[in-house]
């Protein structure tokens, strides 16, 4: 099995550790992975994006083909469309609702939401506000990766929950749960529907 | 091999990894994308190797073959630009040679992610007569490492290793070695090795030229370099130069029939590449960066060969490869995804909210509204920003350090105001010699130090001046009266313009040294000392 994913979203939105969780369960589970970054200047408020390639076959490239990703996991909406050239006509889109306007330009948001909603398999959630109603206002990235969970596939939401305990284990029990609840619910979320 | 000692790293951190388990003592490095992880990595992992951020990538070159010339391993890190500012050192440490083995890491940039140029590091390394090794994954990057140090006190040569963005940004699992012991010999005793006098240049430069078939021998023979045939006569056979061998094989060449010569290790391996030409009707040359390999395999099989890559417009003349570029140069079409969004905009980096930077150029663009012919000669870091919209402040941006000098020149030609606005870190690499030449020449010019007390475009590392900077200008021999310091917040906006003013009136060289932590910086220091309560 193979499953080539789009991170995206605005530098500082955290999409790096949803890549480290799904990392870290990938090496635990045997599973081969690249997983490209972008560090440096676009890391101030720019946009920016990982590539992660999972698979139990040999991975050459680092970076993946137009037309061929199985998923975008987006922070933001805009950033969600920005890649869509990258995704199958089959593969999935699940991304937060809520924009980041740090640009003055920021396209007419009813009109940015069509478009989305045009798209044939996505899945939308505010995760800002779900995160905050739940006093976990930090762990947004981490609703949203529970909502990605299963369309990941190749990786096991349990996989991922146990991977979630190793990433955030130096920081605390209390920071452990938190997010595990986090990565609940946006599971619920999606799965409950 | 240790069974199952796997580790995920970024490229970057697979080169740190394989250096601290190839034994250097001392890694010499100045920050700059991609390259910086290199040297936190070590940092954080191997206290027993010196690794203190350097001033510039010259006195890490330096640094590093004294390293070597005391018998011991050294690695020196850049980004492709630092190699420019380590060129006199690295040219001539081929000259030398080396005791302790010596690597020079360049890790370049196509696509210009974070940089002002795509130059291709391995053109340094041919003209530097020295060996050069170009991983195409993370496992390579780290297992190349002990290699080139066992190859580079073989030849008594320093060797360049260069990686590009995408695999110095890139995580993979690496399968770790066992850790060999620190590298230690004797000084070099040989004086006239090192003392390069003409009549010892002379010598020492005759038998580096010899060295160059040994070079030759070398890379015939690499484990890194090799051919993968296919059965009979082939229509296309491809030469894959570092990470574009990845891209290449993304297509499964074996499957299409064609034969693929994996280059990673140079001096080129001219008899491969011969071979593979001699079976195929045409070749292509797949190779980040600039069309180096191109040009020399162009030369060896002469003009009549059908040969194809950059220069040809098989494959893009500038810009990374990736595998939907590199596919098409193998007649496969790019699948049609999904087409292009409408609602999409580009979303450019800014400076942070918060930022001294931003009050910085609020107060420059108060002043410089006063004289309209007032010029400001940018420079390298995140006030590099400051080009960008709402500020659009600056006006040149050229290298490290060009700010000062910049508006030295420009000021002698009579251009007033000439104001250069330079970072802390910035100033310490290669701002300070520029700013002597200014009070030598007493030359009219207003020059901005914004100091946030780190290198923050490349993560917060220390700067070298930090607390200095004063002391520095006035030893330099800027008047003490026209060294001022402000804080760089926007209550202080009457106070700093009026400064300015004074300063862009005054008719020689001042110094202002707006002062306030870096926003990232200052917020990671409370976060851990939340985290610590």
């Amino acid at each position: 099995m193979k499953k080539d994913i789009i991170l995206a979203g605005v530098g500082g939105q955290g999409i790096l550790t949803i890549a480290t969780i799904i990392g870290e369960a990938a090496a635990a589970a045997g599973v081969n992975l690249k997983q490209a970054e972008v560090h440096g200047m676009s890391q101030r408020g720019g946009d920016v994006q990982s590539t992660l390639r999972l698979s139990t076959e040999a991975i050459y490239s680092d970076l993946i083909r137009e037309g061929a990703a199985d998923l975008i996991i987006s922070m933001e909406p805009m950033e969600a469309l920005r890649y869509i050239p990258y995704l199958k006509e089959e593969g999935w889109i699940v991304t937060s609702s809520q924009p980041f306007k740090n640009i003055p330009n920021y396209p007419d948001e009813e009109q940015l939401m069509a478009e989305l909603a045009k798209m044939p398999h996505t899945v939308v959630l505010p995760i800002e506000d779900v995160a905050r109603q739940n006093n976990m206002p930090k762990s947004a990235n981490v609703v949203l990766l529970g909502m990605a969970a299963r369309y990941i596939e190749i990786l096991s939401a349990e996989q991922l929950r146990e991977s979630i305990k190793r990433v955030f284990a130096a920081k605390g029990e209390a920071i452990v749960e938190m997010n595990l609840c986090a990565f609940d619910l946006g599971w619920n979320a999606v799965n409950e529907q | 091999m240790i069974e199952n000692n796997k580790k995920l790293l970024l490229g970057d951190e697979a080169v740190a990894q394989g250096a601290i388990d190839a034994g250097i003592s001392g890694v010499y490095a100045y920050p700059g994308t991609p390259s910086t992880e290199i040297t936190e990595y070590i940092q954080a992992n191997a206290p027993d190797v010196r690794s203190r951020w350097c001033t510039n990538e010259k006195t890490a070159m330096e640094a590093a073959l004294g390293m070597s010339y005391a018998g011991k391993r050294a690695l020196v890190c850049m980004k492709h630009v630092g190699m420019n500012v380590a060129a006199d050192a690295f040219v001539n440490s081929a000259i030398t040679g080396v005791n302790g083995g010596l690597v020079v890491l360049a890790a370049d940039d196509p696509s210009m992610h974070s940089s002002q140029n795509e130059q291709d590091s391995r053109f340094y390394g041919k003209f530097a007569m020295i060996p050069i090794l170009e991983p195409s994954s993370q496992q390579e990057a780290y297992d190349m490492m002990l290699f080139a140090f066992e190859m580079s006190e073989q030849l008594r040569l320093p060797v360049l290793m260069r990686v590009v963005t995408r695999l110095a940004h890139s995580r993979a699992d690496v399968q770790m070695a066992e850790k060999v012991e620190k590298y230690a010999t004797l000084p070099d005793s040989d004086r006239t090795n090192w003392v390069l006098l003409p009549a010892n240049a002379r010598r020492q430069y005759a038998m580096l030229v010899e060295k160059q078939e040994d070079l030759a021998i070398l890379s015939k023979e690499s484990p890194f370099n090799h051919t993968s045939a296919v059965e009979g006569r082939a229509r296309l056979g491809v030469v894959a130069c570092g990470i574009a061998y990845n891209y290449v094989m993304e297509h499964n060449p074996a499957a299409l029939g064609i034969p693929v010569l994996k280059v990673t290790h140079y001096p080129i391996p001219a008899d491969a590449i011969k071979a593979l030409a001699a079976e195929c009707d045409e070749l292509l040359v797949a190779e980040d960066g600039q069309p180096v390999v191109e040009e020399q395999v162009a030369a060896l099989l002469g003009a009549d060969y059908k040969l194809r890559g950059r220069l040809t417009g098989d494959l893009p003349r500038m810009g990374e490869l990736n595998p939907d570029n590199v596919g098409e140069a193998l007649g496969i079409a790019v699948k049609q995804g999904y087409a292009k969004a409408e609602n999409v905009v580009p979303r450019p980096p800014a400076l942070c909210q918060g930022c001294g930077h931003r009050d910085v150029y609020d107060a420059l663009n108060k002043v410089a509204a006063e004289y309209p012919d007032a010029r400001i000669f940018g420079d390298i870091g995140c006030y590099t920003l400051g080009a960008l919209p709402p500020f659009r402040a600056i006006d040149s941006c050229v290298d490290m350090g060009a700010s000062i000098t910049m508006a030295k020149g420009a000021a002698d030609a009579g251009l007033y105001p000439a104001i250069a606005v330079i970072g802390d870190s910035t100033f310490t690499h290669s701002g300070m010699t520029g700013l002597l030449d200014a009070v030598n020449d007493n030359s009219n010019i207003t020059v901005i130090i914004s100091d946030n007390l780190t290198t923050a475009m490349t993560g917060g590392q220390d700067s070298a001046g930090t607390n200095k900077f004063e002391a520095i200008c006035v030893g330099l021999g800027v008047d003490p009266a026209h060294v001022r310091v402000v804080v760089p917040l926007p209550k202080n906006m009457e106070e700093i313009t009026s400064i300015i003013r004074e300063e862009i009136e005054y008719n020689g060289v001042s110094v202002i040294i707006p002062r306030r932590e870096c926003i990232q910086t200052l917020n990671r220091k409370l976060r851990q000392k939340r985290a610590q309560k």
